[in-house]
């Protein structure tokens, strides 16, 4: 692939850039009219001529060359290296007509780095509703480049773009003759001297954020200081200064381009949608109602609406493991595949719909633009806990998922605020936790209630565990606030997007990539430690286990059939390998409640808490009676009877014990891998893992001595 | 000296100046040049953010980021 021809694609955010590379590449990629949702480069295919295929890049959103947070110090690691292996050979910059001043900064200093650049006019519609009549082909003389005008949501202009692109790719043009702003020619000299030719505006932008740029290495970053110094070149005062004369210049061409049908300044602008909706949406106290209505709804419909596929898929597990063991002959073999493997992925099938719920609110957020809002009214709220407005966007996806939640903290440009939203991000409960909740809470919040008539009991309850972690994570934020100490200013500049219906078929992409994900990532776990599990759970140290059916029959000579089998079972069990990892540290769990059975389900989900589920059925399928009335995990359990008290196991306390453990509790090997690649230390993966399970434990004793 | 802080909601200004050199590089980037002008258009709760019509669209930012850009009335 060393010869293919490479396009970046560059804009603004929510300027249509990846509407663009959907359109062009068909490759479907997840976007969102928000900071942060490319949040890597992704590449696709584009057939630009028959039998001719291109490499397209999609690049982070951007408002101008220079980096402010880590996702953006991205496009110059690859634009301004020609040495790097995703350098493309031109770049389409793709640019919002209803903001063309601001969108145009960037496409200057693109072209200026020397790359021959097509720009594509997105929006023109928006512009021209809102009085601006844009003269391209003008503009394309002014700016000396090609201009293609596209509507990249629906497709439109791909062939005027392809032209666009096939002339500059022949000529190679590009216009990029001098520096925006003069400097000191020794200045370029000496840079270019000691770090090879290269267009002055890049020279120029290695020396200013060679900081941000991989390519060079601690003495290269030195002598660039050097340089600096020996110059009096302050970069900053530059850059201020370039962009104002950009503007100028940028001012000019559009006023001979653009046409402006309202008359200057004398009517008030015309009210648009989003005007009337942010009238409610980001009202002082409207704007908080709305958004915990949203939440509210979105927890109903996860909790209620999801039953109905679940109790379908519940039953259906258990119909098919009584259907084998009926047919199949009665082996380890057969045990293996139904209490183990079956049991297993049982446990992880039936959290399909709730997950697909959950991603389908999350992305309707995300789509419409109402997530820009979200953090607008709670920045505030959340700088007192030492996070920042934009956290709000890896909290809410923390629901679904921690792993993307950390990643899409790159936008958070201060460090602290950053680190502080990474460490904090996994104690909001995800989607992992929702099996544990749910079976936990069927079995000791009651179904029938309801609050005020109603909500239902259980959905109120989980939406309580949702907000306790919420607010643990507020407050291990604000305790963190006070131990970290800041290395620059966190700053909420930010762009409100205008309201978007949702793109269906992004939602659509979204809930499926997620359900995807969950079911063979996570399942994949599932089953592998189901299966070591089930080996551990039947099998014994030495010969223990091929005594422990005639000591039973010899001890209790009464029992007979059903009750003889499960106490031999049960009895098997406690005898087995997991039995005897269980009671080791069953000391350590008993002031929380737990026996040596939730030992085992604990230890195995100390790599992925999703496994719990799994877990609890594969032992109570091994410990208990197997007929049909009890074949679902949750009946199981409640079945159980504590042998110490002689009453139901699951009793409130233990159960609300082992919700606050796992809703506190790290256990998730990815999450941790994660933060440590996001951090580059492996101190932050450690404290993560340190306070929250500390927190678990404790908070949990507490719960446990209170209830009971 | 008048600063974007001190508008109230609908009213007008114009931009004559930064005090804060590493704001003001994102506030230029963004479309807040000298010259341009800027109506106030909404309040988070409590008073903070802000929310500013600039350009022909909608920018955020705190109130003691907006104390940084010097203002006069329209």
């Amino acid at each position: 692939m060393a010869n293919v021809t490479r396009i970046a694609l560059i804009g603004n955010p929510n300027a249509g850039k990846s509407s663009l590379f959907n359109t062009l590449t068909g490759l479907n990629q997840k976007t969102g009219n928000f900071p942060g949702v490319t949040m890597d480069k992704l590449t696709g295919v584009w057939e630009l001529e028959p039998g001719r295929n291109i490499e397209i890049l999609d690049l982070p959103g951007i408002y101008s060359i220079y980096p402010k947070s880590i996702d953006e110090e991205l496009v110059i690691n690859i634009l301004a290296n020609p040495n790097h292996p995703d350098y493309p050979d031109m770049a389409i910059v793709v640019a919002d007509a209803s903001n063309l001043k601001r969108n145009l900064l960037l496409f200057s200093q693109v072209r200026d780095l020397g790359i021959p650049t097509v720009l594509a006019l997105n929006m023109i519609d928006v512009a021209e509703n809102q009085g601006f009549v844009i003269n391209s082909l003008k503009l394309a003389r002014e700016l000396n480049v090609e201009v293609a005008e596209i509507n990249a949501k629906k497709g439109i202009g791909v062939g005027g773009l392809k032209l666009a692109v096939v002339k500059t790719l022949k000529h190679r043009y590009a216009s990029n003759d001098a520096l925006p702003l003069p400097v000191e020619e020794a200045l370029i000299e000496d840079v270019q001297k000691q770090f090879g030719e290269a267009d002055p505006y890049r020279s120029l932008l290695w020396l200013m954020e060679h900081d941000r740029m991989k390519m060079f290495d601690q003495a290269q970053r030195e002598s660039f200081d050097h340089l600096m110094e020996k110059h009096h070149f302050e970069p900053k005062k530059y850059k201020s200064a370039e962009t104002v004369k950009r503007y100028e210049q940028i001012s000019e061409v559009v006023e001979r381009c653009v046409i402006n049908l309202n008359r200057q300044w004398d009517a008030e602008p015309v009210k648009t949608w989003t005007d009337r909706l942010d009238k409610a949406f980001i009202h002082s106290f409207w704007g908080y109602v709305i958004f915990l209505a949203i939440l509210f709804v979105m927890f109903q419909a996860v909790f209620t609406w999801a039953t109905y596929p679940m109790d379908l898929i519940d039953g259906g597990v258990a119909q098919l493991n009584d259907w084998l063991k009926g047919i199949l002959p009665e082996s380890p073999l057969t045990g293996l595949l139904t209490d183990g493997l079956i049991a297993g992925v049982g446990g992880v099938l039936i959290f399909v719909p709730q997950i697909a719920f959950l991603f389908f609110f999350i992305s309707m957020l995300e789509e419409t633009g109402y997530m820009s809002r979200v953090m607008f009214i709670m920045d505030k709220m959340m700088r007192r806990f030492g996070l920042n407005g934009k956290s709000v966007v890896p909290l809410i996806s923390g629901i679904a998922c921690a792993v993307p939640a950390i990643m899409s903290t790159r936008s958070i440009g201060s460090w602290k605020d950053r680190l502080i939203t990474i460490l904090v991000t996994p104690l909001m409960s995800c989607s992992a936790r929702l099996p544990i909740y749910t079976v936990l809470i069927a079995l000791v919040v009651p179904e029938k209630n309801t609050l005020f008539g109603v909500f239902n009991l259980q959905g109120v309850a989980l939406f309580g565990l949702y907000l306790l972690g919420f607010f643990m994570a507020l407050l291990s934020a604000w305790v963190l606030k006070k131990i970290l100490r800041a290395k620059e200013r966190s700053y909420f500049i930010m762009e409100l997007p205008t309201y978007k219906g949702p793109r269906f078929k992004h939602v659509a992409i979204s809930i499926y990539n997620s359900v995807r994900a969950f079911v063979f990532e996570a399942g994949k776990i599932i089953v592998a430690i189901s299966i070591v599990l089930w080996v551990f759970a039947s099998y014994g140290p030495g010969d223990s286990m091929s005594k422990i059916e005639e000591q039973v029959r010899l001890n209790n000579p009464s029992l007979s059939g059903v009750d003889l089998s499960n106490k031999i079972a049960s009895e098997k069990l406690e005898n087995s390998y997991a039995g005897h990892f269980g009671k080791l540290i069953e000391p350590a769990i008993k002031p929380l409640g737990y026996d040596w059975k939730i030992g085992i389900a604990l230890i195995t989900s100390f790599a992925a808490r999703e496994v719990f589920v799994g877990t609890m059925s594969t032992i109570y399928s091994l410990g208990g009676e197997v007929d049909d009335e009890n074949a679902t995990i949750k009946n199981r359990m409640r079945a159980e009877i504590n042998p110490d008290t002689g009453k139901p196991m699951y009793d409130a306390a233990l159960g609300f014990s082992l919700l606050i453990f796992y809703a506190f509790a790290m256990q998730c090997m990815s999450t941790l891998a994660t933060t440590y690649r996001e951090t580059k230390s492996w101190k932050y993966p450690l404290i993560q893992f340190g306070y929250m399970t500390t927190l678990a434990y404790l908070a949990a004793f507490l719960v446990y001595q209170i209830l009971s | 000296m008048l600063t974007l802080a001190d508008l109230r909601i609908g009213e007008h200004g114009e931009i004559t100046g930064f005090t804060d050199q590493i704001l003001s590089l994102k506030l230029l980037e963004m479309g807040c040049l000298p010259g341009t002008e800027v109506i106030l258009t909404h309040h988070a709760p409590f008073g903070d953010p802000i929310a500013l019509k600039v350009s022909g669209y909608t920018l955020t930012m705190r109130r003691e980021e907006a104390a940084t850009i010097q203002i006069k009335r329209k």
